[in-house]
């Protein structure tokens, strides 16, 4: 068994932040574990450009980004694994990896970061009708598959969903020459970023179908057709609207859920909401020493948040290295009035951060509101939303003033208001 | 008053944009400079960064990611996006290696954005 102060699982945006933030508050002994041959994660498939602005105040793209992440942990010496999978980790903090190098390997570490990512909603997870045939992909499966591996899926395409990876693989698909019929979304909103609706559908004049859903697939062999209907106030397709589309490809982007297999071995618990742990202030869960960040926690539609997120979590880990746990005691902190889910669930008392950032995303598209914070009923924080959306997480910056009030509090709202 | 959601960055800031009198294009609604720029040069000569794929020979992966150096004329995408077809970049490429020099006139180049190392 070989052990060490802090091992990170996964190499992605979130694992690099963690580990160059552990580094850089003074812990050496530092392992990342990556399952693929490439550090990175999946901002090596998403070529398209957006990302850092927030971060380094320029506009790079997902590989850009994740390069400068990779030079800056190099440039440390930290150490890491490619091709290496983790299979368990326990509640004592014991790892199982399975590499080609070193085939079964164990280690102890005093803190674990879990930074798995997450995972696209299967066609399984759905629940289409129709022929099992080939020309179904998940946008995720497409995206590498063109990006990575130079393989063009199909000619003409429909996407059902209009997240993010879904609006971007409509204008991938259109550059790589293919017909993009239609995006079809079963929601009356995206749950995708406004500029994606801009650059990826309307510069195209790609149609946007809210409220439809696909009901059928068609084909032998190879997808020839779907049918799309719109659906009702419940969801409920509307079967008298039907309408077929002629395709050869289906592209699914029908959602992204947690990785957390291995936190479900080590006994975190779970957010039902957010498929992610549940975590203190410090980005610990439940189990002491093990922290999460990034993708595996709760899923982000901008990597700057990820990254912020993973530099908190590096610092608290090597600080529960040195220290131990502190905090003894929490404060709940939970959602309602239209707001989703808010994290971190649990803010510590003991806590000697100034400054804490809470994240959240809400229910619904709502106009001329009020985010709102309050402890045991007293408002102790309001900023004015005058528009928001499911697709683009919110953000409240809490300073010291409204820490003390929160940490005497026995329990935190965080809630939508009229303005 | 024209509405516009700036694209220059993920915030996606709504703005609010009076052309009247084009020589005088005044933004509100914008959080930095670049939304401001992004909704007078959107009225004027709408521009895209655009961003694409490339061979690789000899690579430990087939494909490497470009991106125009600067953002260029919208309708160009597509000549410009051309220009990648057929071209074949050998192994080791690095992020910042020009793909395609001065793409379809336009002053701007192809720049690799990920660096592909030899088999
Ligand atoms: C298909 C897809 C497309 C996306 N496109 C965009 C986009 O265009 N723009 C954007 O801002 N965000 C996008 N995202 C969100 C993006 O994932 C996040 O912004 C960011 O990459 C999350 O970082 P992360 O490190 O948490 O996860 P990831 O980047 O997913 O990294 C997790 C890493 O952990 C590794 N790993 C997982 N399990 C194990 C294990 N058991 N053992 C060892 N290693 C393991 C994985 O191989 C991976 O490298 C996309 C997500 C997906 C799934
Ligand atoms: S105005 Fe500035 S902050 Fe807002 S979207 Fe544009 S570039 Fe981003």
């Amino acid at each position: 068994m070989i052990e060490k102060n802090l091992i990170i699982i996964g190499g992605g945006p979130a694992g690099l932040a963690a580990a160059k933030a552990a580094y850089d508050e003074g812990e050496r002994d530092i392992l990342i574990l990556e399952r693929e041959q490439n550090l990175g994660g999946i901002l090596n498939q998403c070529i398209h450009n957006g990302f850092g602005l927030h971060t380094f105040k320029e506009e790079l793209t997902g590989p850009e980004y994740a390069g400068r992440y990779v030079k800056e942990v190099v440039a440390r010496g930290i150490e890491y694994k490619l091709g290496a999978t983790v299979i368990n980790v326990t509640k004592d903090k014991v790892i199982t990896c399975v590499s080609e190098a070193e085939g079964l390997a164990k280690y102890k570490a005093k803190a674990i970061i879990l930074a798995c990512g997450c995972r696209e909603r299967p066609r399984g997870g759905i629940n289409i009708a129709g022929s099992r045939c080939a020309g179904i992909f998940s946008a995720g499966t497409a995206q590498k598959l063109v990006n990575i591996d130079g393989y063009m899926v199909g000619k003409e395409v429909v996407i059902l969903g209009s997240g993010d990876i879904g609006l971007i693989m409509a204008r991938r698909m259109t550059f790589e020459g293919a017909k993009v019929k239609a995006v079809v979304e079963l929601m009356p909103y995206s749950s995708g970023l406004n500029r994606n609706i801009v650059q990826c559908l309307n510069d195209f004049d790609i149609p946007l179908k809210f409220s439809h859903t696909v009901v059928d697939i068609n084909g032998e062999g190879r997808v020839s057709s779907v049918v799309i209907a719109q659906v009702d106030e419940k969801l409920n397709p509307i079967m008298s609207t039907a309408e077929e589309i002629k395709c050869d490809t289906l592209l699914l982007s029908v959602g992204l859920l947690p990785e957390n297999e291995l936190s479900k071995m080590a006994g975190v618990e779970l957010s039902p909401i957010t498929g992610g742990g549940i975590v203190d202030d410090d980005m610990m869960t439940g189990v002491e020493g093990i922290f999460q960040c990034g993708n595996i926690l709760h899923v982000h539609d901008l990597v700057d948040f990820v990254s912020e997120e993973s530099d908190l979590a590096g610092r608290r880990a090597v600080a529960y290295i040195r220290n131990g746990k502190i905090s003894k005691d929490y404060v709940d902190v939970s959602a309602t009035g239209g707001v989703r889910y808010v994290v971190p669930q649990k803010i510590s008392r003991q806590t000697d951060c100034a400054t804490l950032k809470l994240k959240m995303r809400v229910a619904n598209v709502f106009r001329n509101k009020r985010l709102v914070v309050e402890a045991d009923g007293e408002e102790i924080f309001s900023k004015k939303r005058p528009v928001v959306a499911p697709g683009e997480m919110e953000t409240i910056s809490l300073n010291a003033t409204h820490l003390d009030k929160i940490k005497k509090a026995s329990k935190v709202v965080v809630s939508l208001k009229e303005a | 008053m024209k509405e516009m959601i700036c694209i220059c960055c993920p915030m996606g800031c709504h703005l609010q944009v009076d052309a009247s009198d084009l020589s005088n294009i005044k933004v509100t609604g914008n959080t930095c400079p670049r939304g401001e720029k992004y909704a007078k040069d959107e009225m004027v000569c709408p521009k895209r960064m655009v961003t694409s794929v490339v061979r690789v020979n000899g690579g430990t992966i087939n494909m490497t990611s470009v991106k125009t150096s600067e953002s260029i004329e919208k309708k160009l995408i597509f000549d410009a996006l051309d220009t990648l077809k057929g071209i074949t970049l050998d192994a080791p490429v690095h992020e910042g290696d020009v793909a395609v020099k001065n793409v379809c006139g336009s002053g701007v180049d192809f720049v690799v954005t990920k660096n592909v190392p030899k088999k």
